[in-house]
């Protein structure tokens, strides 16, 4: 048995809050000057640590959602109910203050133009936020990789980036599904149910094209969404998972 | 259940690089995968890393006072 006593590596800085947009009822993305910033890469994440006036402390990851190529770090966060840190950030975080992070984090789950594709992009919920990075790197890198995008949500309004994902296209390279598993809007024109291996069949890229793929979501999602692709014959080795949920540190 | 990209702050604060990537071999089914795909449970006392083949427990990482103490158990 190991067993190891270190120190801390990975240091904390202070992000100035620049803006807070809201994305819908639920997330807001907030933007952040960071003076330190060494740079990203797309689906990397951050450590966010608020510290309480009496010393306690909390600390949450969040995604990061703007591209490299962008000044600004963005973290989309989404409130979750009893949201000791998400509560915070959507809610009562504003304009001129200071947050507390430490990152970029994670090796594994990133996409670099270099890794190629095609790219097969799967995302529950708040789970598009570093799939999104990755679009936004791809588009200002010029990258012609094509990627497909399914994008799994409980309804219409609850689409986070719907405007911006929404203006990509054909043309763009990028073929977009939406599933909307509670609530659909009247003429609702994708699909509307939980994703399933049909449905998976249906928007991924044959696994005779070898697509990269990069599934992030809830557990359960990210589970289904990667034993249906497995399932299809595609190499576990090319399916990338991130899975997301409330953890309580 | 989370995965091992949840703890990647921990682990790059432990072991002073990115360790998503890095390949674990499990001691229970000596299955090899990046420890991005372990499971991971937060909620635990400490937090608990898991074979997501064979739920072998691989390692449990505790902190107390800015110090971790990490047991990799079941690494090999």
């Amino acid at each position: 048995m190991a067993r190891a006593a270190l120190r801390g590596r990975l240091t904390w800085q202070l992000g100035t809050v620049e803006d807070v947009v809201a994305e819908t009822d639920m997330t807001a993305s907030i933007v952040l000057r960071v003076p330190e910033w060494p740079g990203q890469r797309a689906g990397q994440h951050v450590d966010v640590r608020l510290t309480a006036e009496d010393g306690y402390q909390a600390q949450r990851s969040y995604s990061i959602a703007s591209a490299p190529d962008e000044d600004a770090v963005v973290l989309t966060v989404e409130r979750l109910e009893d949201g000791e840190v998400s509560s915070y950030l959507v809610g009562e975080l504003r304009v001129g203050d200071e947050l507390e992070l430490r990152g970029p984090i994670g090796g594994y789950f990133v996409w670099e133009e270099a890794m190629g594709g095609p790219l097969m992009l799967i995302a529950g919920g708040s789970g598009i936020v570093p799939l999104r990075a990755m679009l936004r790197h791809r588009l200002a890198r010029k990258s012609a990789v094509p990627v497909r995008l399914l994008y799994s949500a409980r309804s219409h309004h609850e689409l986070i980036y719907r405007e911006e994902l929404s203006g990509l296209g054909v043309e763009a390279g990028v073929d977009v599904s939406v599933t909307l598993t509670r609530e659909q809007p009247p003429g609702w024109q994708g699909y509307d149910r939980r994703i399933d291996r049909a449905l998976i069949a249906e928007v991924t890229w044959p696994a005779t094209e070898r697509p990269l793929a990069y599934i992030c979501g809830p557990t359960s999602f990210v589970e289904a969404a990667s034993d249906a692709m497995v399932s299809l014959g595609h190499e576990p080795r090319r399916i990338r998972t991130e899975r997301f949920g409330p953890t309580g540190r | 259940m989370l995965d091992g990209n949840a703890i990647a702050g921990v682990l790059e604060e432990i072991f002073g690089q990115d360790m998503t990537a890095a390949a674990a071999t499990c001691s229970g089914c000596g299955r090899s995968g990046p420890m991005a795909e372990t499971a991971v449970y937060m909620r635990a006392p400490g937090i608990v890393v898991r074979c997501c083949h064979c739920d072998t427990v691989l390692a449990v990482v505790t902190e107390r006072r800015a110090t971790y103490c990490v047991d990799l158990t079941g690494i090999r």
